[in-house]
């Protein structure tokens, strides 16, 4: 059997879901048996590759390059997981949604900065108004809950997936876990 | 016709960040940039919220350094109820800093640039990760992932959870230390140091024929600055910052977090939501400083403990005047500082009121105002808040390591790319060598864009009209 091809993807998150993903420790050898991760910020891809299998994506949806993103991983994925209650809900980087991405901007760039008071706009990416859940943008197979989703909880629900046997998320994880 | 290369995303690197590289009608490099893409807004969204919810959540602002968050917020925290945590307390917090040391700088090392090391700079990128290394030298990378383990395991028994610990409180933390966790530590050491030393030892033999990159990755006099104890030996969780000069000169010395704000300011530019910190006496850019191992290697005259002072010797060892400037030397100080960590979290658990009950100071608001810092593990990271008479968040300021290194990154992307790119023309292994300076800062993209952007990498080459000619996403 080939290897399945494995992706993970990192938008508006704190990297916390890809770290406990990292927390399988030796695990992860065993599964880099059984799956080749062929996009993610761990390895070297530059662009997302046309076919993957799995899909698991941290962060919510907050910039105009999330949002490309999020579509064109979904054209290209088999089976879209939303890793974390980021991805799943929105979580913390939605808090700035009553505020505004202006507020935000000028917070941090004219009022909190003490020479060359500028909002940058060379190469990096517009905010969207409202940070959204991924699942507001594509359809997503499975969602993952916690903040971050333990190890265990990564190990099991991959190894469901990989081997296709029945995947009880509720017995492993919740929102807040 | 001039051009842009651009590198998108940046990879191996701990968040969303781009290099573009700016050549001139000779296909010289003229300009290079470092990009930060991400912008989140915590000192914003977190104004009307209590301030004894800040630690929680300014740990969200990065899973994987939450440690650091944690203990600078709380630190802030107890400022603003002017009260002293228990001695247990911050012993506590100390070993659980130096725990996401180890295993942060073990991510950096082993997971994001032991692949260029080991691997090579122009080997296949199809391979070129965690797991070609774990195939290529399995022992390495088992060390690798083992270290890690460590570091996140030391944080689970402390804090009941490897990412987000709610543990840590302003006025301490909220359970003590059960003498079965202690034990179970202790047992952890000795594989450890075993796993640290086998990195060690085979940086020490391929340290060499780096020479190359040695010189061109980031390797310029600059100031540094980190934290210190009262004898002048190396501090994470305490202490107050010393800034050094190019030349080793003490510039300024026993900054508290109270005083930051008046030393260090931050500059904003157009091309990055990362701000670029600067000492304000020298102002910008020419008050730029560089944070992080490195840094706190040359500021600090010992280690306090006898295995890593040993190293410290050796990299002191490595320039004959003044500081160790080439940027690629992070590398070796980041095993230095684990090989730290081990030991002093080994001292800390000999200390005899380790399992004390009691781990946490009460009070209400007594400040309006309060301010704290620690040591991240890539750097210097300060959280300053102010309150009202309820608590309440009114508005909160962060100046993370990764801004503070900001400028040093540029400089260092640009020296290398004038070195490596020769009349417009590059390869695949030069622009990894290019991102592989960024690597040896360790930039946490995710702390930086706190307030800003994530860094997506890719490197584009833009002619001198401004337009961009080419794209390399590899
Ligand atoms: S769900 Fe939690 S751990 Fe995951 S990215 Fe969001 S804040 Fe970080």
């Amino acid at each position: 059997m080939s290897k399945l091809k494995l992706a993970t993807v990192w938008l508006d998150g704190c990297s916390g879901c890809h770290m406990s993903f990292l927390d399988m420790d030796e695990r992860l050898i065993a599964l880099a048996e059984l799956v080749d991760v062929v996009y993610s910020p761990i390895v070297d891809t530059k662009v997302f590759p046309d076919e993957v299998d799995i899909a698991l994506v941290e962060g919510a949806v907050a910039s105009v390059d999330d949002e490309k993103k999020i579509k064109k991983i979904r054209a290209h994925s088999k089976l879209l997981v939303a890793m974390g209650d980021c991805a799943v809900a929105g979580n913390v980087p939605s808090m700035r949604n009553p505020i505004g991405p202006e507020a935000i901007l000028d917070r941090a760039y004219i009022e909190n900065a003490d020479v060359q008071r500028q909002i940058p706009c060379v190469v990096v990416p517009k905010l969207l108004r409202v940070v959204r859940p991924i699942h507001e943008f594509v359809k997503v197979d499975v969602f993952l809950p916690g903040c971050p989703p333990s190890a265990d909880t990564f190990h099991a629900a991959l190894t469901a997936l990989v081997t296709g046997e029945p995947l009880d998320v509720p017995a492993l994880t919740r929102f807040g876990a | 016709m001039s051009q842009t290369i651009t590198i998108d995303p940046v990879t191996r690197l701990e968040g969303h960040g781009k290099i573009t590289i700016h050549l001139n009608d000779q296909g010289e490099v003229e300009n290079a940039n470092f990009h930060v893409t991400q912008v989140r807004g915590f000192e914003k969204f977190s104004e009307g919220r209590p301030f004894y919810e800040m630690p929680s959540l300014m740990a969200r602002i990065c899973g994987i350094c939450p440690v650091s968050h944690l203990i600078a917020s709380a630190k802030a925290c107890e400022a603003i109820m002017s009260v002293r945590i228990p001695h247990t307390a911050a012993q506590l917090r100390r070993m659980l800093n130096l725990a996401q040391m180890v295993q942060s700088h073990a991510l950096s090392f082993f997971y994001l640039s032991s692949p260029d090391l080991l691997l090579g700079m122009e080997s296949d990128p199809q391979t070129r990760h965690i797991f070609g290394v774990v195939g290529a030298k399995p022992e390495l990378g088992r060390a690798g992932i083992a270290l890690r383990r460590f570091g996140q395991h030391i944080i689970e028994l402390l804090g009941n959870k490897r990412i987000h610990p709610g543990w840590v409180v302003p006025g301490g933390v909220t359970e003590p230390l059960a003498s079965a966790k202690r034990d179970e530590i202790l047992g952890m050491i000795p594989e450890a140091y075993a796993n640290i030393e086998l990195a060690l030892r085979w940086y020490k033999q391929i340290a060499e024929t780096f020479a190359p990159e040695i010189e061109v990755f980031a390797n310029f006099a600059s100031l540094y600055m980190g934290l210190i104890n009262e004898d002048e030996s190396i501090e994470f969780t305490d202490g107050a910052l010393r800034l050094m000069g190019a030349r080793g000169e003490i510039v300024a010395d026993g900054i508290t977090a109270a005083q930051f704000p008046e030393v260090i300011g931050e500059a904003v530019e157009p091309y990055s939501y990362t701000k670029f910190a600067y000492y304000k006496p020298l102002g910008y850019p020419d008050g730029s400083y560089r944070v992080g191992p490195l840094a706190r290697l040359n500021i600090a005259k010992s280690m306090g403990t006898p295995m890593a002072d040993g190293e410290l010797s050796l990299f002191k060892q490595i320039s004959d005047d003044g500081p160790v400037q080439s940027s690629f030397y992070y590398h070796y100080a980041r095993l230095i500082d684990i090989l730290h960590g081990i030991e002093k979290i080994e001292m800390i658990l000999s200390d005899p009121l380790i399992l004390d009950k009691h781990v946490r100071a009460t009070a209400g608001v007594n400040r309006l105002e309060g301010a704290g810092q620690a040591e991240a593990p890539r750097g210097t990271l300060h959280h300053h808040y102010k309150v009202d008479e309820n608590g309440l968040i009114t508005w909160a300021n962060l100046v993370i390591a990764t801004g503070q290194n900001n400028n040093a990154m540029n400089k260092g992307v640009l020296q290398a790319a004038k070195h490596y790119v020769k009349d417009g023309k590059f390869t695949e292994g030069i622009l990894n060598r290019v991102e592989a300076v960024v690597r040896t800062f360790d930039p946490c993209l995710s702390c930086s864009t706190h307030a800003f952007g994530q860094m997506p990498l890719a490197i584009s080459l833009v002619s001198a009209e401004g337009e961009v000619v080419d794209r390399v996403v590899r």
